[in-house]
């Protein structure tokens, strides 16, 4: 069953005026440029992109912690963007997020006790700290310490206690263990899953890693300035890559066995701007398809189903790389 | 055949510590590391937060802010036959930078935002080769090309927030190579970097290393770096060195339970969907390492033995100087989980 539904999104930031804001605007930077994707209830998506690719923007704009330039998106038979401010309230109830860098994302001068009682008391509900500790790894006595005196692991600890006080369904996780040291990242990706399992959670989880997105993802979906390339199944995505760009990313990703073979495919070039997203397909001047053609040039590829179930959006996905 | 080649880079002993700003602990960050580095390698330091292993490659070149870190006497840090820890302040400028260059994980908070990437790189031609501002504005140039920037007459003269975040690294790069150092240290160079620009700097360093003959210290916490770009391996764990071995024998035959948990936990694009392995705990601080072995409160197979006594660095026996502190190399038939 679907849960969150997201159709056609697009956020676009006006252009900065140049001369201290008295000259003509620059163009607009397309950070979110038509996307749409559908996530069922109890499954992960993983949202996978390199910095610039609207993949954060994304997460918030569902949330509206931003506000969208269009499109549409359904969460449990609400649209999201037409509510007024109340039952947004009541709706952020059911939907969380759970935040990069837990030390910027928690008040410094709050206990972690406070921290947890805050979301309890907005929405009238009553629930124990001690027991959101106890259910993300946190000894009790944690409660009364301040944030400054928690490692990296036991923040991002307080911020899923955090988003898991209101007992929502859904949350989206921007890059949740990205600030992490390996031997805590496990820690912190196996305390998602378990309380996904537990507690039937649906996610998105937002990452630049895919090793890690293997870890705890049903799907994937990768983005690439602001528009989605590949949408798949899992297992698919990291075995049958049918986008060029999927290709390159996954084949940059140091493998931690010094005999690997793995070609690695080295992509030319920086990201485009977003705010002057080349003609044509995207992706198109780094692209190291050795079909890439004058049609790639001029004619934006859709966004289409290769087989069933796998999306990407690329002229030559039947004859991947 | 000939002998072993001679160490270009000795570290013996090295011990850096931290006063902690109530004056009142002592942070053993780096408490008594030894590596030799050859020529022309890559020697891999890895490990987590909190290691030492940053420290320890600031100590190579004494650019640890003193107070508050200071390196202990006994420590030793030999190139070429010299102690750096003893030279005079003039004759360690002449090292560094020259003979032995850093380059550091963040490019843009380490580049100067009000001179342009040509002044910055040729500022180290123009010190230790007295070359004129015109003949090190052409080497400038000629390093902005060698490191794979388009345009390099006229990027020479863009200021840093012109440059991405990838081509800042390449100007780094440029500016550490520019006197053909012998040896140069990259502390987590791609640390900040997109996977994809990660790669292109991967590659362009194995590049460079590979035509100007130098060793590489590469600090990382990434063991995926260190198994594709490192011939040989240091572990760090908690301000010691806990293994030390080639590549492939770290990744085939982990010795060192810290290491062996670390190698489980990474998470790998090869690999089905599974859990992780997760190491419990987490590193405690470098005010308080815990008696005896630095990691056994985190470790599976530990015993008494191991919370009373600190092992040394034990030869495995493996022919090829494959060494972990463990007791478990002295007792193998203890290698069984707890759990």
């Amino acid at each position: 069953m679907t849960l969150v539904e997201v159709w056609d999104l697009v956020k676009h930031y006006p252009g900065e005026r140049s001369w201290f804001g008295l000259g003509a605007a620059r163009a607009p930077v397309r950070a979110v440029d038509g996307v749409s994707f559908t996530i069922a209830s109890g499954r992960t998506l993983g949202l996978v992109g390199e910095s610039g690719s609207g993949k954060t923007t994304i997460g918030r704009t569902m949330l509206r912690l931003q506000e969208p330039t269009s499109g549409r998106v359904r969460f449990d038979d609400n649209d999201v963007f037409a509510l007024d401010a109340a039952r947004l309230r009541a709706l952020r109830r059911r939907m969380q997020i759970v935040f990069q860098d837990p030390y910027s994302s928690l008040n410094p001068r709050m206990t972690v006790a406070q921290t947890l009682r805050e979301p309890l008391e907005i929405h009238r509900l009553n629930g124990a700290v001690s027991a959101l500790l106890e259910e993300v790894g946190l000894d009790a006595a944690f409660a009364q310490r301040y944030p400054h005196e928690l490692s990296g692991g036991q923040r991002q600890r307080v911020g899923i206690a955090r988003a898991l006080s209101v007992e929502p369904q859904f949350i989206v996780c921007d890059e949740p263990v990205s600030a992490l040291d390996v031997s805590v990242q496990a820690q912190v990706l196996n305390l998602l899953a378990d309380l996904q399992a537990k507690r039937r959670l649906t996610y998105l989880f937002i990452a630049h890693d895919l090793a890690v997105v293997r870890h705890i993802a049903d799907d994937v979906a990768v983005m690439y300035l602001g528009k989605i390339v590949e949408h798949a199944p899992a297992a698919e995505i990291y075995t049958q890559p049918r986008h060029p760009y999927t290709t390159a990313l996954l084949s940059a990703v140091p493998e931690p066995n010094p005999r690997a073979t793995k070609q690695r495919i080295v992509l030319a070039g920086d990201m485009p701007s977003p705010a002057h997203p080349p003609s044509g397909c995207p992706f198109h001047p780094r692209c190291p398809h050795p079909k890439k053609s004058e049609r790639c040039r001029t004619e934006p590829p859709p966004l289409r189903p290769v087989t069933p179930g796998h999306l990407a959006a690329c002229h030559y996905a039947e004859e991947p790389m | 055949m000939t002998g072993p080649p001679p160490v270009l880079l000795r570290v013996r002993d090295l011990k850096t510590y931290f006063v902690t700003e109530h004056g009142k602990g002592t942070a053993r960050a780096v408490d008594d590391v030894s590596f030799d580095l050859y020529p022309g390698e890559t020697l891999g330091i890895v490990g987590e937060s909190g290691c030492g292993k940053t420290v320890t490659s600031l100590s190579i070149l004494r650019l640890v802010p003193e107070p508050p870190g200071h390196i202990l006497p006994g420590s030793l840090i030999e190139f070429e036959g010299r102690n750096l820890l003893a030279l005079p302040a003039p004759e360690l400028r002449a090292v560094r930078g020259n003979q032995i260059a850093m380059i550091f994980q963040e490019p843009m908070t380490s580049l100067n935002p009000v001179f342009t990437v040509g002044d910055q790189i040729a500022e180290a031609a123009i010190i230790h080769q007295h070359l004129s501002r015109r003949a090190a504005r052409s080497r400038a140039i000629e390093m902005l090309r060698l490191v794979g920037i388009a345009d390099p007459d006229v990027r020479v003269d863009d200021y840093p927030h012109q440059l991405s975040g990838g081509m800042r690294q390449r100007v780094m790069i440029a500016m550490a190579l520019i006197c053909h150092p012998k040896v140069l240290i990259a502390d987590e160079p791609t640390t900040a970097l997109d996977v994809t620009i990660q790669a292109q700097i991967l590659e362009l360093l194995d590049r460079l290393q590979h035509e100007l003959g130098m060793a590489v210290l590469l600090i990382t916490h990434d063991l995926g770096l260190v198994a594709g770009h490192a011939d040989r391996v240091v572990v760090m764990y908690a301000g010691r060195v806990v293994e030390t071995a080639t590549t492939v024998a770290l990744f085939e035959q982990p010795t060192h339970p810290y290491t062996e948990g670390l190698l489980a936990a990474v998470p790998r694009v090869d690999a089905p969907r599974a859990r992780l392995h997760a190491i419990p705990g987490q590193v405690p601080a470098a005010t308080a390492w815990p008696p005896g072995c630095r990691f056994h409160p985190r470790c599976p197979y530990a015993w008494e033995k191991c919370a009373a006594e600190e092992p040394p660095l034990l030869d495995i026996g493996d022919g090829a100087g494959h060494t972990a502190r463990c007791w478990l190399v002295t007792e193998p038939e203890r290698r069984v989980p707890k759990r």
